[in-house]
This record gives structure tokens, C-alpha cells and sequence, in this order.
């Protein structure tokens, strides 16, 4: 695995500001795609998949249990919102939400690696889903937590109304692109090179000083960040929290979507949440089964394009780009 | 705890081993070995193959705990302290397989091993403005003859040059004491002056132990000699008693090759 490294300097400069890239990318998809809601669900997955590539790509750790920050910031927002909070109060309890139970998850499941971590994270976000089923007071239960309403919201000069799906998306891309911003400072910082050192050889980087645990640790935890406010935009994005965010099926969905896009770029994961809402798309209209043909793709990436689409793309890439 | 101890040293003693022993289930890899390693000294740690130097090397190091005994450094009890503490203690090693973080560039290898004393879980701050670990790793990079290779992925470096950043990585966390696990190992002869030529250089500003299989390399360069058979220390002094100790010769004996 390559992982997420900044681009050598000569080489790429293209990638030199993925943040900045990445940031166009995500103002000009509602025009790229054919409905703003599509690219909506773009957004809110491709966040979900960045975060979840911050463990994965960058320090080479396969998380199954990052269902339960997502579904975990998806809640505390829509708990937050019903609840009477402001617009950014529940956003910010989201990404509080995910940081908190990364936390905690990352507490008992960096004792581990390899196969042994993720199973440790797929059993705690299992607790975490049956936690949220049978906390019906608070989430709802099986029917997921309803009436998970933005509300006009007033500027000076200006109210934006959510009920537009262009607007919305709008709404949603200002904390995403935050986000883009602040990943890529983080992967930017000593940290990010300390990650790098944990990924690349973790006996080295330990006899070098560094705390791989600590490392670890600290990486779940700011991943838990990214992915709780992926949540929360999903709850916002979607008006309600299903039970289904929390569920394994969420959990395994940031690892298709990074390794479809390629988790050793930065931009990948997020273009592997295109490829995958576009798969989703396109085949669903003709028969329902069609996570067959994303299955396909999938196992046609693994196989023959181990660097994913993106990853792959930018390997094309004539030198001067 | 270390006051006791670090007044009972010798002078000039900085590392100081007290009943080292460590098993391995039923096995004993190394039993009861008390030595002392002299400041500012080049000592080599020798032995027959399974006379337990990896062993203790990597008890030194930290690498695991021992089952028994103590470990003192400058005074302080360090037994069982845990191994990323050791760069800030002042003790690097160099490991007897290479062992280098292979997709990155040799510069970055350096310079995230130099990055450690400065900043280590700074998710925010943008490492440009640690310019000066650059600098620091491209000195270094010098030192050991690879400042040609600073852009080069590790992974792609001969083996010898992989040696070399190896030692470039150690001498990043500034150490007061390199251990040294046979830094030799798998080179061709001229690849061997090279880097025994730099570990001369080395030593010069600092305390140096060098756990190598080869007694020939070590005689003509050390100034202390540890012989260490069958898990115990067999004898310690210079190179010269070293040579005429009748034990020392009779373990050797049919390795002469070496």
C-alpha cells in the first residue's frame, strides 16, 4: 500500500493543494451531476469516506466500525436539531459525537492491529448499533429519528431556503470543504508525517521515538471528527437518522468507497463515493439488484487496479500536470 | 531509586547492566549478565553464534523487558522503561536487519526521525515550518556519504546505502549512546571499511556499542571488549587481554575464518 503521502516536490503539482482542488470539485458537482441531491449523497459519502481513509490510507489501520461515528454524529445531530438547537450547534454536536466515540473506540481497539483491529471496531460498533436501537427514546429505534428539520436560515440581507435542493447542497458543502481544508492540513503537519512513519514501519517509528499507540490513537480519534460531521450532513441531507447509519452495512461502505477510488490518494475516497452513488444510480434504475454490479466493480478494482480509479488516473498523469 | 547506584558506579561508567537475564519460555537466552559500559568508549559486544547478543542488544535497547536484572543509564534505573522513550533518553540503535521506512524518500526518512525530538503529534502546525529538520537531515545525509541519494525512495537504495540510512536515522535523535546491531552484516568488503571508517568517526563524539559476529572487525577498532557465551559474559577488558584469555580462545576455536 502506498497511503497517503504529499506529493514529492517536482513531481504532481496538481496535488500540491489537494484542499484547494478538492474544494472546486465539490462546487461545481451539483452541475456536473444531473439532480443536486445526487450530489448531496456524493458529498455526505465521499466526507464519510476522507474521514474514514484518515485511519486506512494514512496509517495503514482497516477500521469495520466506523458505522458507529458516522451514525453516532448523524444521531447528536439530529437529536441536537429536534431538540431546538441552532443550525451549527447541531452540526458541531455531529462532529463532537464522532470525536467522543472515536475516543473511546480508539482507546480499546489500538491495543490491536491488523485482522484483530478490525474485528475489536466491527464488535464495538456493533454495541453502538444496539445501543441506538434500543434508545428509541432518543433515536427513534427501528424507525430511525424523524423531523430532523434545518429551517430557513437567515443572513444579514439574505435567507437561504433548505427546502431548494441547490441551496442545500450549498449549505452542506461549507462545513465539507472546512473539512477538505483541515484534513489536508492535518496529513501537512509532523503528525501527518508521524502517521506516515506508524504506516511505513511501525518498529522503526517506535525505536525513532514516536508512541505508535499514542499515534494510533490520535488518528482514530481525528478521524472520528471527519466522520461524525459526515453524519451529521447525512442527517441534515436526508431530514431523518436511519437506524441502517449505524448498521454494518455502513461500516463496510467506507472501505468499498476508498478502495474503489484508491486509498493511497488523497482526493480517492471521495471519488470512489461518486463512482459508487453513480453505479448506484444508473443500475438501480433498471433492476434492484444492483449492488451486484457494485460488487462487480468492486472485485474488478481490487484485482486489476489495486491503486483504485483515482489513484490509478493520477498514475497517467503525464509529469508536467 | 538511582542515587543508590549511580553513586556505587565507576567513574565514567554511563551504562550499566545488574544480573541481565531473560527467558524465553524453558529457554534461557541470557543469564545473569552484570557489565558496564565505559563514557565515551567504542565497546563491542563478541560471541559465537547463539551466545545471546541479540539478546541482550535488544534488552539495552528496550526492545523487551528482561526477566531478571537491571538496566542503569547515567544513574537512572531504566528497566523496563518503554521504547520510544529511549531517542529522548539519548540512546539509537541501528537495527542487525535493515530497517528503513521503504516508500518514503531518504531525506524524509532522516528528517522524520529528526522531527521526533521536535514535534511528534502536532496534527496542526504545517511541517514547513520545521524547515530547519531539513537542513538537520540533510547534514546528516552528508555524514554518512548519502547526500547524493536525499530524493531516492529508501526502498530502492542498494543495501549498503540503506545501512548508511540507517545510521543517518540514529544519529537524528542526537543520541549520547549508539548501539550498533552488526552494522556489517551482508556487505562486501569495501562496503565494510566504509561504514567501519564512519563508525570510528562516530565514536569519536560519543559512546558507541557494537554487537557484532565477526572478532576480527572489532579487535582492531574497540577499546573495550564484552565476550558473552552460552547467555553468559565469558570475559571483559581491552582488545589485547581479550586476545591472550584462554577461554575466550577455546570458544573460538574453528572460527577462525571470522
Amino acid at each position: 500500500m502506498s497511503g497517503v503521502a504529499l506529493p514529492a516536490p517536482g513531481r504532481l503539482r496538481l496535488g500540491a493543494h489537494p484542499a484547494l482542488l478538492g474544494s472546486l470539485a465539490l462546487l461545481a458537482l451539483p452541475w456536473v451531476l444531473p439532480t443536486p441531491a445526487l450530489a448531496a449523497d456524493v458529498l455526505v459519502w465521499g466526507l464519510y469516506a476522507l474521514g474514514f481513509n484518515l485511519v486506512y490510507g494514512a496509517l495503514g489501520l482497516l477500521s469495520f466500525g466506523h458505522a458507529a461515528l458516522f451514525g453516532g454524529g448523524a444521531y447528536a445531530c439530529g437529536i441536537a436539531l429536534t431538540r431546538g438547537a441552532p443550525l451549527w450547534a447541531a452540526v458541531g454536536a455531529g462532529l463532537l459525537a464522532g470525536t467522543g466515540i472515536a475516543f473511546v473506540m480508539g482507546l480499546l481497539a489500538t491495543r490491536t492491529r491488523g485482522i484483530y483491529f478490525a474485528m475489536v471496531t466491527l464488535a464495538l460498533a456493533q454495541c453502538a448499533y444496539f445501543i441506538a436501537y434500543q434508545a428509541a427514546g432518543w433515536t427513534g429505534g427501528e424507525n430511525g429519528l424523524r423531523g430532523v428539520n434545518m429551517g430557513a436560515i437567515r443572513l444579514p440581507g439574505l435567507t437561504l431556503d433548505p427546502l431548494d435542493p441547490r441551496v442545500r447542497y450549498y449549505v452542506l458543502a461549507v462545513p465539507a470543504i472546512l473539512a477538505l481544508f483541515a484534513l489536508a492540513r492535518i496529513l501537512a503537519s509532523p503528525f501527518g508525517a508521524a502517521m506516515a512513519a506508524v504506516r511505513e514501519n511501525e518498529g522503526r517509528a517506535r525505536a525513532c521515538g514516536y508512541d505508535v499507540r499514542r499515534v494510533r490513537w490520535q488518528a482514530f480519534t481525528l478521524s472520528g471528527a471527519f466522520t461524525g460531521l459526515a453524519g451529521a450532513l447525512y442527517a441534515l441531507k436526508l431530514g431523518i437518522v436511519p437506524i441502517d447509519s449505524m448498521d454494518l452495512g455502513t461500516s463496510g461502505l467506507a472501505v468499498i468507497m476508498a478502495l474503489l477510488g484508491g486509498s493511497g490518494t488523497f482526493f480517492g475516497p471521495f471519488v470512489g463515493a461518486l463512482v459508487f452513488v453513480a453505479t448506484e444510480t444508473l443500475v438501480s434504475g433498471w433492476t434492484e439488484h444492483w449492488p451486484l454490479a457494485v460488487g462487480a466493480l468492486f472485485m474488478a478494482c481490487v484485482l486489476f487496479f489495486p491503486r483504485g480509479v483515482w489513484g490509478t488516473l493520477l498514475g497517467r498523469l503525464p509529469r508536467w500536470a | 531509586m538511582g542515587h543508590a547506584a549511580g553513586a556505587s558506579s565507576p567513574v565514567g561508567v554511563i551504562l550499566r547492566t545488574e544480573g541481565l537475564t531473560k527467558r524465553f519460555g524453558g529457554f534461557t537466552a541470557l543469564d545473569g549478565v552484570s557489565a558496564g559500559f565505559q563514557a565515551g568508549a567504542l565497546t563491542g559486544v563478541i560471541g559465537p553464534n547463539g551466545a545471546g547478543k541479540s539478546t541482550f542488544f535488544n534488552l539495552l535497547t528496550g526492545a523487551f523487558p528482561p526477566s531478571a536484572g537491571r538496566i542503569w543509564w547515567d544513574g537512572q534505573d531504566i528497566t523496563g522503561t518503554p521504547q520510544h522513550r529511549y531517542a529522548a533518553m539519548g540512546i539509537a540503535k541501528s537495527f542487525q536487519i535493515t530497517n528503513v521506512f521503504p516508500s518514503l524518500t531518504a531525506l524524509e526518512n532522516v528528517r522524520v526521525a529528526a522531527q521526533a525530538l521536535a514535534s511528534r503529534y502536532d496534527p496542526w502546525r504545517p511541517r514547513a515550518r520545521l524547515a530547519a529538520l531539513v537542513d538537520e537531515a540533510r547534514a546528516l545525509l552528508g555524514t554518512v556519504g548519502l547526500q547524493h541519494r536525499a530524493g531516492a525512495v529508501a526502498g530502492t537504495l542498494a543495501h549498503g546505502e540503506q545501512r548508511a540510512l540507517e545510521l543517518a536515522m540514529a544519529l537524528a535523535a542526537r543520541p549520547r549512546l549508539l548501539l550498533l546491531d552488526e552494522p556489517t552484516a551482508g556487505m562486501s568488503p569495501e562496503e565494510t571499511r566504509d561504514v567501519m571508517d564512519l563508525i570510528l568517526r562516530l565514536a569519536q563524539d560519543r559512546t558507541v556499542i557494537l554487537v557484532e559476529h565477526k572478532m576480527r572487525l572489532v579487535m582492531g577498532v574497540c577499546q573495550r571488549l564484552l565476550v558473552l557465551h552460552q547467555g553468559a559474559l565469558l570475559a571483559e577488558g581491552t582488545p589485547d587481554e581479550i586476545r591472550g584469555n584462554d577461554e575466550v580462545r577455546r570458544v573460538y576455536l574453528g572460527q577462525r575464518g571470522h
